[in-house]
């Protein structure tokens, strides 16, 4: 588990922890806080290409369905396995064991440092 | 992640005014809980893990605020007859302490809302409503109250109103310091039937009804001494498996035990034979009541009804959600969640008659892919007799 302040973030929840040309995505405590009990998750398949800003999963809990961004282009080259069978580890340990995919890209876009990104949340 | 709220710009900040807080917020806040703006009130929507508390009531016991219920009192010499007209059913023959769920109609036959009705004595009933529905039910009341000697009291900001539900819920309430004086013990207290006791000298009412498909108590008492019975509660039930718990939890447990929430399955534009709930209105009854011609008209024919759907897999329809039978749609979604205690998907729905058969098999349409369902009778989870 990376450090918060080390990771990137977006404004729909998203944490990015970039490794040389691959970003590692979750979704924030903040987020998973806030749907409660994740009982289902909907991952992209490997090899998959994906576009900035594009719908590439699915989040849900017992009370509502979140969906899951592309942070950045490029292509799926993992997806966490452990997430689909056991969705609980999206709240247990969302910095961590709970990581969505892995892409990996040419370009990386502008996203939020730890300070911008609890100013959007107000916590 | 698109639902997820942030909190700057919320209503909370922008219209604090607006918005309503329990007598027990603080001890909300002290036990770490989430809160959701429930019909104008900040309440706490989970403490923990609603999977987790949502199992506690079905297997131990869970502690509930519903303080944002509605409270009416209606006394008066004319209050059976009273009641009578104003709701669906026939509240004038109930038994001393005994409550009775019913509905509250317009002309049209459409909901206001549904409600618990207690007699707390032969000329005195207390009507509960729901939050959203409070100022509806208490004005459509004492407008029908003006040819009837009875008094519409609206005393809902007097009351909290906490619920323990669960298995354990009476060894719970037994063994809490400073409850006592029940006028019928508890162990003779009956399903839907309620009893006066006192919680350290501050009047109480317990109604052994819920809204979860287990055993358990509602208990009425003054917003002053609300907290002290929290914490009394908590002390004898946490050794026996009581958990604090959240609206989340009593939605996934409502739907279980197939009742209806108003404003998803039930509403102004829809008969009570269409959710389900013909046996709620005594057409037998004598003398007029608001709605009667209108129910005795019936609803268009082909109206849809409430059915109840089974999926298999974990991924839930939920409200909204479009029911299709081959490429007809056919029925939408009321509410609708992976039922914890079931492991498979739920819903309750409205479909056109002709496929309301049970084992009928519809598909749902879950955000642009078909997921398979069945029909099935409700309600979906019944505890062990």
């Amino acid at each position: 588990m990376a450090e918060k302040s080390e990771l990137q973030y977006t404004a729909e929840h998203e944490w990015v922890l970039v490794d040389g040309n691959v970003a590692t995505v979750g979704i924030t405590d903040y987020a998973a806080g806030k749907l409660g009990d994740i009982v289902f998750v909907d991952l992209p398949k490997v090899g998959d290409t994906v576009a900035l800003g594009k719908i590439v999963g699915e989040i849900e809990s017992t009370k509502s369905v979140g969906e899951i961004f592309a942070p950045v282009a490029g292509t799926i080259v993992e997806a966490n396995d452990a997430v689909s069978g056991s969705p609980e580890l999206v709240n247990s340990d969302p910095f961590g064991e709970g990581w969505l995919v892995k892409i990996e890209f040419s370009e990386l876009p502008s996203m939020l440092s730890l300070d911008e990104y609890t100013a959007l949340t107000g916590d | 992640m698109t639902d997820v709220p942030t909190t700057s710009g919320s209503p909370a900040e922008s219209s604090p005014a607006a918005v309503r807080y329990s007598p027990l917020h603080s001890i909300h806040e002290q036990l770490g809980a989430a809160f959701t703006d429930f019909a104008g009130w900040m309440m706490p929507v989970r403490y923990s893990s609603d999977l987790a508390e949502h199992h506690a009531v079905r297997a131990a016991a869970g502690i509930f605020d519903i303080s944002h219920m509605a409270e009416i009192h209606v006394r008066g010499t004319d209050v059976g007859a009273f009641l009578d007209y104003a709701l669906a059913g026939k509240l004038s023959g109930i038994a001393l302490a005994q409550a009775k769920y019913s509905l509250l109609l317009n002309e049209a036959g459409g909901i206001i809302d549904d409600l618990v009705t207690y007699r707390l004595a032969d000329e005195h009933f207390l009507v509960v409503a729901n939050a959203g529905n409070r100022f509806a039910a208490a004005t459509a009341l004492a407008e029908r109250a003006a040819d009837f000697d009875v008094a519409v009291t609206d005393e809902s900001d007097d009351y909290a109103l906490i619920a323990v539900q669960g298995p354990v819920s009476r060894a719970i309430l037994e063994a809490t310091a400073g409850l006592a004086s029940c006028a019928t013990p508890l162990d003779e207290l009956k399903y839907y039937r309620e009893t006066a006791a006192t919680f350290n000298g501050h009047d109480l009412i317990i109604g052994r009804t819920g809204y979860t498909g287990e055993d358990g108590f509602e208990l009425y008492l003054h917003v002053d001494a609300a907290a002290d019975l929290w914490a009394a509660l908590t002390v004898a039930g946490e050794p026996l498996g009581l958990v604090p718990a959240g609206l989340a939890c009593r939605d996934t447990l409502r739907l279980e035990a197939g009742m209806p929430l108003y404003g998803h399955e039930l509403n102004l534009n829809t008969f009570p034979v269409q959710a389900g709930l013909g046996r709620v209105v005594a057409l037998s009854k004598e003398g007029d009541f608001v709605g009667r011609a209108a129910i005795q008209a019936g609803p268009d024919a082909g109206a849809r009804v409430l059915v109840g759907l089974a999926a298999e897999g974990r991924r839930a329809g939920r409200a909204d959600y479009l029911i299709f039978n081959g490429d007809t749609e056919v029925g939408v979604i009321t509410s609708g969640a992976l039922s914890p205690t079931l492991g498979h998907p739920i819903a309750m729905a409205y479909v056109d008659p002709d496929v309301s058969e049970v084992g009928t098999e519809l598909h749902i349409d879950v955000r642009g892919s078909r997921i398979a369902a069945s029909v099935v009778s409700l309600p979906f989870y019944k505890r062990e007799a």
